[in-house]
């Protein structure tokens, strides 16, 4: 019956023809308010089966994983477990039947080492020292090397992301979830993760993966289901689709494709850094070493670059949150700003996106329109005489909210209740709608879906051609081939010369990440080419 | 079996309202299970408490009196725990707002000064109170050093320091030698509201900062400053706002409230200056923050029932010989209780079995 079933089913399923589902969900519905997060939705996950999780921003894909590991209660529908219906009273329980999640956000201390870390998170009562030599041989036997003693703060994200790994396996899951586990990591830390999902592929488990990188999940992907609009739309073979048709799936339509207006026009400098350099203000940052470049007005300038090698501190020096001793340092539209904060940078036309929209970018706990004024109450006419206007925030919530399709469950929630790829475009929109002069923005598509990432792009490339001077950090190199007109690689601290786009190939950008310098003959070589 | 706070997926919007409530019902019941064992009967000390105050209008409002202090402090006090700046001082600041009023009832006793004399004496009540406050907070903002401690260790130093000025220099001659200034005069006394009653003008001051401080943190730039500093200190960084600056006026704001309550009070209900000038109030305005949410609204009430375990203990202690001091045994449960229970909101118990696996806040 079970086979008969499957044989109708053109995907992949256990290779076992005896075996039944994994994990099933049937009419799986989460309601928060009046919106349906999750509408009755069935997912089949089978043993030995890298499942795909689709869907546009808010589509519903952490709220359905979230469910399956019992951190939220669903409001209607059921969740079988081998057969079994299984109703989770919390994280701990879904772990203890054999389900695992490894976070986009990790939860890690950074001043405790990586055994400490894992001990932290682990819920037996086993001895230190047998639980790091656990850790020593999970680490081995799946090709994720770590030190039990290193203090974490010393590693890169992806190793911290290793450790969230090892410590989910540690506990030997049948079942793994990860939520956008390659938004963060570089394309040589993906390829290692790919090695090591299809390994546990191999001894039975089965894995759910969330991601945006469609090309990623045609690699590595044996089903996929699609979700819109809190829906399933469709369970395929990822395998024998094109990207373009997966996106069209999630959307519902055709996705818009970025459109760079050629021969846009240079004007004055906007943005220029002076040989600055500023001393960490943490005890692990990484101190800012020589750095300088001019930014014109209509021009996109791209700093790619492993996370980590003092893109935080640049962002922080160039908004302001810290401040430079010589004013010179900094200039936004000819003026001497080094000084000045972050208030007075806003009131010279300087508009900035954090890479952490949450806490960072973000009150969580407040509402968007309180959200707007956190960044907005400088120069947009949100304060009159210290009182708030409010139909003026929620002016800026409304307008964010159209312009880049921010979807919500009512007028103005809490910033936290969004999901991670609406947020990041309620803050992108909150401070392109300023017109800023100079626009500083850090991984400004970071997580956000293949047509958000589309528009998010577009309204930077229009900011530009409106003459304003942009400033990208990103770690995908594709986007900031697709945006920008030069790119500088971040390099422990140092910045290196700014090479044409056309010129940036990923060979000499690599080596540039890598820490090693362009021959000065190549770069020669490069420029008259 | 293991009882473990787990960390919940939402914030819990009922608990956070109906945690005050519950806390106040642990309390009652702790407090019947202490009242059975120093053997009164627990429901007449429950009625003296809590129903015989209500039952007559002296009391009310006498409840109102004792309300006007603790409301004025603890609104100044929620302005610094919303900033996250943790002024513990309030019962110091209110000494000092005592002493700096009086001097000038002191100074003009027996002149003719007219009517300045109260404005003069709550204008540098509040500036004194502010001032003391400051002491705490610049040492925070310029040297690092714990608020906490330096501004409770100030409450003992306006202490012995009002003890001196009414044992020495400012001891009524005629006072045949009690520790105490001579009654001020009608010009440096708070009128009162009603002819022959207790309620006083203290009371709609109160009121008004009640609702200053609600369109302050409602409506303005700068109560949204202290909000979002409080909540999210890095995103208020972003913002554009200066945590230590926060640190500077919600300290200054706290302290001048409470020296304002400190001279009302004095030349309010008491009538002139001596030692004991205040029952803890500093302090309890600590519980009445908490209980009332940090809300202008929900301190009010909190101020209130506060009051009302004042007036209630004194009716016990005349009443059934209860000790006064278990007025004060009452608080701090209740302290106890309204922390315990907020944590609720973002925690909730569980019992774990040790086979199965203890929790981690995940997300
Ligand atoms: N706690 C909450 N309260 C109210 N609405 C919520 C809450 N959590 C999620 N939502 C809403 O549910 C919808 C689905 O959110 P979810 O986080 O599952 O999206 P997602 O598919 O993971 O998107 P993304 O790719 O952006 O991470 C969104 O519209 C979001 O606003
Ligand atoms: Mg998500």
């Amino acid at each position: 019956m079970q086979a008969h079933q499957r044989m109708l089913d053109p995907t992949p399923k256990g290779q076992n023809s005896g075996e039944s589902p994994l994990l099933r969900t049937i009419g799986l519905t989460k309601r928060y308010g009046d919106l349906l997060a999750n509408d009755s939705i069935d997912i089949d996950i089978w043993p030995r089966e890298i499942h795909a999780l689709l869907g546009e921003n808010g589509a519903g894909k952490s709220t359905l994983v979230k469910a399956i590991y019992g951190l939220i209660q669903p409001s209607a529908g059921q969740i079988r477990w081998q057969g079994q219906r299984i109703v989770l009273s919390g994280p701990s329980e879904a772990r203890s039947r054999g389900i695992g999640m490894v976070f986009q956000h990790f939860s890690l201390f950074d001043n405790l080492t990586v055994a400490e870390n894992v001990a932290l998170g682990l819920d037996g009562q086993e001895s230190f020292k047998d639980m790091s030599a656990r850790l020593e041989q999970v680490s081995r036997t799946y090709g994720l090397p770590l030190d039990p003693k290193r203090e974490v703060w010393q590693l890169s994200v992806g190793e911290r992301q290793r450790i969230e790994i090892v410590r989910a396996l540690m506990q030997d899951p049948k079942f793994l979830i990860l939520d956008e586990p390659t938004a963060v990591l570089t394309p040589q830390e993906a390829d290692q993760l790919f090695i090591v999902l299809e390994r546990l592929k191999a001894e039975g488990r089965a894995i759910l993966y969330i991601s945006h990188k469609l090309e990623e999940v045609k690699r590595l992907c044996d089903t996929a289901t699609i979700l819109r609009g809190g829906r399933k739309v469709e369970t395929c073979n990822p395998r024998l689709d094109t990207a373009a048709s997966l996106a069209r799936m999630m959307v519902g339509g055709e996705v818009k494709e970025v459109k760079a207006v050629s021969g846009r026009k240079t004007t004055v400098p906007r943005l220029v850094v002076n040989d600055l350099s500023l001393a960490p203000s943490e005890a692990h940052g990484v101190r800012l070493d020589h750095i300088s470049f001019e930014l014109k007005g209509g021009e996109i300038l791209g700093i790619a670059g492993v996370a980590g090698n003092g893109q935080d501190e640049l962002f922080a020096a160039l908004s302001g949150e810290r401040l430079a001793k010589d004013p010179g340092t900094v200039v936004i539209e000819g003026i001497a700003a080094g000084h000045l904060s972050i208030t007075q940078r806003r009131k010279l036309g300087a508009a900035f996106v954090p890479e952490e929209r949450l806490g960072h970018g973000t009150a969580p706990r407040m509402k968007l329109s309180e959200n707007a004024l956190l960044t907005g109450h400088a120069a947009s006419g949100m304060v009159r005489r210290g009182f708030i206007d409010t139909a003026a925030t929620l002016k800026t919530v409304d307008r964010a909210t159209e312009t880049f399709d921010v979807r919500k469950a009512k007028r103005d929630p809490e910033a936290a209740s969004l999901s991670g790829g609406n947020l990041q475009k309620f803050i992108v929109g909150r401070e392109i709608l300023r017109n800023p002069a100079v626009l500083v923005a850090s991984q400004p598509t970071w997580g956000v879906d293949a047509g958000a990432a589309a528009v998010i792009r577009q309204a930077l490339l229009d900011l530009a051609t409106a003459g304003a001077a942009v400033l990208v950090t990103s770690q995908d190199l594709d986007e900031l081939a697709e945006i920008a007109d030069r790119i500088a690689v971040m390099f422990h601290g140092k910045l290196s010369a700014p090479l044409a786009t056309s010129e940036a190939t990923r060979e000499k950008l690599g080596l540039l990440m890598g820490g090693s310098s362009l021959e000065p003959k190549e770069v020669a070589h490069a420029a008259g080419a | 079996m293991q009882l473990v706070l787990e960390k919940r997926a939402e914030r819990s919007g009922t608990i956070a309202l109906v945690s005050p409530l519950i806390a106040i019902g642990l309390t009652i019941l702790t407090m019947v299970i202490l009242f059975a064992i120093l053997g009164k009967n627990p429901l007449l000390a429950l009625h003296a408490y809590f129903i015989a105050p209500l039952t007559d209008g002296y009391s009310l409002q006498e409840i109102a009196v004792k309300a006007t202090p603790l409301v004025m402090i603890a609104i100044g006090l929620s302005l610094c725990y919303l900033a996250n700046a943790w002024n513990i001082g309030a019962e110091g600041q209110f000494l000092i707002g005592a002493v700096a009023g009086s001097w000038i009832a002191v100074k003009t006793q027996g002149t003719d000064a007219g009517a300045w004399v109260l404005p003069a004496m709550l204008v540098l009540a509040a500036a004194a109170g502010a001032l003391y406050a400051l002491i705490p907070a610049i040492c925070k903002v310029k040297f690092g050093a714990s608020e906490i401690l330096t501004s409770l260790m100030l409450v003992y130093v306006a202490d012995l320091f009002l003890d001196y000025l009414v044992r020495g220099p400012w001891r009524d001659p005629h006072g045949f030698n009690f520790p105490t200034t001579a009654e001020f005069d009608p010009v440096a006394t708070v009128p009162l509201l009603i002819e022959g009653g207790r309620l006083h003008l203290g009371s709609i001051i109160a009121l008004l900062v009640v609702a200053a401080a609600a369109i302050l943190l409602g409506r303005t730039i700068k109560g949204f400053e202290i909000r979002v500093v409080g909540a999210a200190p890095r995103a208020a960084r972003f913002g554009g706002f200066n945590a230590n600056q926060l640190i500077i006026l919600t300290f200054a704001v706290s302290g001048a409230l409470a020296g304002l309550a400190g001279i009302i009070e004095v030349a309010g209900p008491i009538g002139h200056l001596q030692p004991g000038i205040s029952p803890g109030y500093g302090f309890t305005a600590i519980i009445v923050a908490f209980l009332g949410r940090l809300n202008p609204f929900g301190i009010l009430i909190a101020g209130l029932f506060l009051a009302l375990t004042f007036i209630g203990g004194e009716q016990a202690q005349i009443a059934m010989k209860i000790p006064l001091d278990v007025t004060k045994v009452f608080q701090g449960i209740l302290l106890f209780y309204v922390l315990a229970c907020d944590s609720l909101i973002l925690y909730r118990f569980k019992l774990v079995f040790p086979n199965r696996q203890v929790t981690r806040g995940a997300g």
